[in-house]
């Protein structure tokens, strides 16, 4: 196969996602097309290691990558909004008491902004698992293998992080 | 199975996620038949989904930025396949992060085929995915093989050797009993780093027959399997093929 070929059959196919991912890792628009962008370009240089299985999953797992050593390089100019590990650690509240009001709000028609501002607020590393769970419909071996944690940890953050989304959708309506 | 409250919180986003094996899940529905709490905590979660599937947006990307990715692949001055000596050239650091993960993945996806029993393979497979997804790891935990031996015979009409190796980098979490091949298991525990090996032994019923170890992978995992002194061995990790060999080897010669 030509090479163009097969670059546009690995990556190029996979563009959605990658910016996707990208894109809700970032949070706007510009550092997203950035990361894909570079992203894109280390995929072609490491194109000879990849050996087949489910390209989207490795496209996916440079572009977490690339991401995260972006936020490092540009950590100092940043002035994020986000739940801290203490904040995580205290939700653990009985999801029967509060799912009446919760429940009554994911109903409702229009909850797309909501939706999206209760998973931006969330930590990255909770935000990428629902991503890639509910967004790229991976599985937990893919989820594994794209953000580099034990199968064992995928269950529990994905646990975590739904709990997260809850708590942060039950706030944003409080605050509404 | 027989669920708890516990059992069905801390497995319901397995279930959610349909990743649990047939008996967990039909367990988890069943104590939900009973339990309105969870059966509302399920549905608190379902819907949490449903409307992140359906609200969430998907971004697609820009046409402008498909354009520019290929202009730069084009600029790069050759398409994959073409080897240059300037892959290192830029952000060295970075690079060799990327580079690990698309080792570590390559070594995942390999796939050396030579399978005998499919039947037995996914068995393990389900064995290993079940304990490390309910976190189910052991019912004995020690890193003593007096303590852990003893308790595998007491249960077992036979015991597998069960030697700590920490010295050699895996060591022995503890052990649990398994079912695979229609018969009781005796399933070892290990750790390296931070993942988990099962190791599945029971005896083999034919002579004391010894086979080379053989590697195989599947759904992600790798697994070997040798048999030794009457007894057969199925390692199951996500670990690297190599690292699945090295453990066999350590095991094998730990006295």
């Amino acid at each position: 196969m030509e090479p163009q070929t097969r670059f546009e059959e690995t990556v190029m196919a996979h563009l959605d996602a990658a910016y996707n991912l990208a894109r809700w890792l970032a949070r706007n628009e510009r550092d997203a097309e950035d990361v894909v962008q570079e992203a894109c370009l280390r995929a072609f240089r490491f194109y000879a290691s990849f050996h087949g299985g489910n390209a989207r999953a490795w496209l996916l797992a440079i572009v977490r990558n690339t991401y995260y050593t972006w936020l490092e390089k540009n950590r100092a100019q940043m002035q994020n909004v986000e739940f801290t590990d203490d904040t995580v650690a205290a939700v653990d509240y009985d999801m029967a008491t509060t799912a009446d009001s919760v429940e009554r709000l994911l109903q409702e028609d229009d909850t797309r902004q909501l939706v999206r501002r209760a998973l931006e607020m969330i930590p990255a590393e909770f935000r990428e698992v629902i991503v890639l769970r509910e967004l790229e419909d991976l599985s937990y071996r893919e989820i594994a293998q794209v953000a580099d944690i034990p199968l064992g940890t995928v269950m529990s953050r994905l646990s975590r992080a739904r709990k997260l989304m809850l708590k942060a959708l039950k706030e944003l309506d409080q605050d509404s | 199975m027989d669920m708890d409250c516990t059992q069905t919180r801390n497995y319901m986003h397995a279930h959610l996620d349909r990743e649990l094996d047939p008996v967990t899940a039909a367990g988890i529905e069943a104590h939900m038949r009973n339990c309105a709490a969870c059966a509302q905590a399920y549905a608190t979660q379902t819907a949490l989904r449903n409307a992140v599937k359906k609200q969430a947006a998907y971004f697609t990307a820009p046409a402008a930025l498909a354009a520019r990715v290929r202009a730069t692949a084009g600029a790069a001055g050759n398409y994959p396949g073409a080897k240059k000596a300037r892959r290192w050239s830029w952000l060295p650091l970075a690079a060799a992060v990327a580079a690990t993960v698309v080792i570590m993945w390559t070594a995942s996806v390999q796939f050396e085929s030579g399978m005998r029993d499919e039947r037995i393979v996914e068995q393990v497979i389900a064995g290993h995915a079940r304990s490390v997804l309910t976190n189910h790891l052991v019912e004995v935990a020690s890193s003593d093989q007096h303590t852990v031996k003893p308790w595998l015979s007491s249960k077992l009409d036979f015991s597998p050797p069960a030697n700590d190796l920490t010295g050699k980098g895996f060591p022995l979490v503890g052990a649990r009993l398994d079912y695979v091949n229609s018969r009781p298991v005796a399933a070892l525990v290990y750790r390296h780093r931070q993942h988990v090996i099962n190791l599945f032994v029971w005896p083999d019923g034919k002579d004391a027959s010894t086979t080379a170890p053989r590697s195989s992978a599947k759904q992600g995992y790798n697994l070997l399997h040798w048999d030794k002194a009457g007894m057969t061995f199925w390692a199951i990790s996500d670990l690297n093929p190599e690292d699945i060999k090295t453990f066999a080897e350590t095991y094998a010669s730990a006295k």
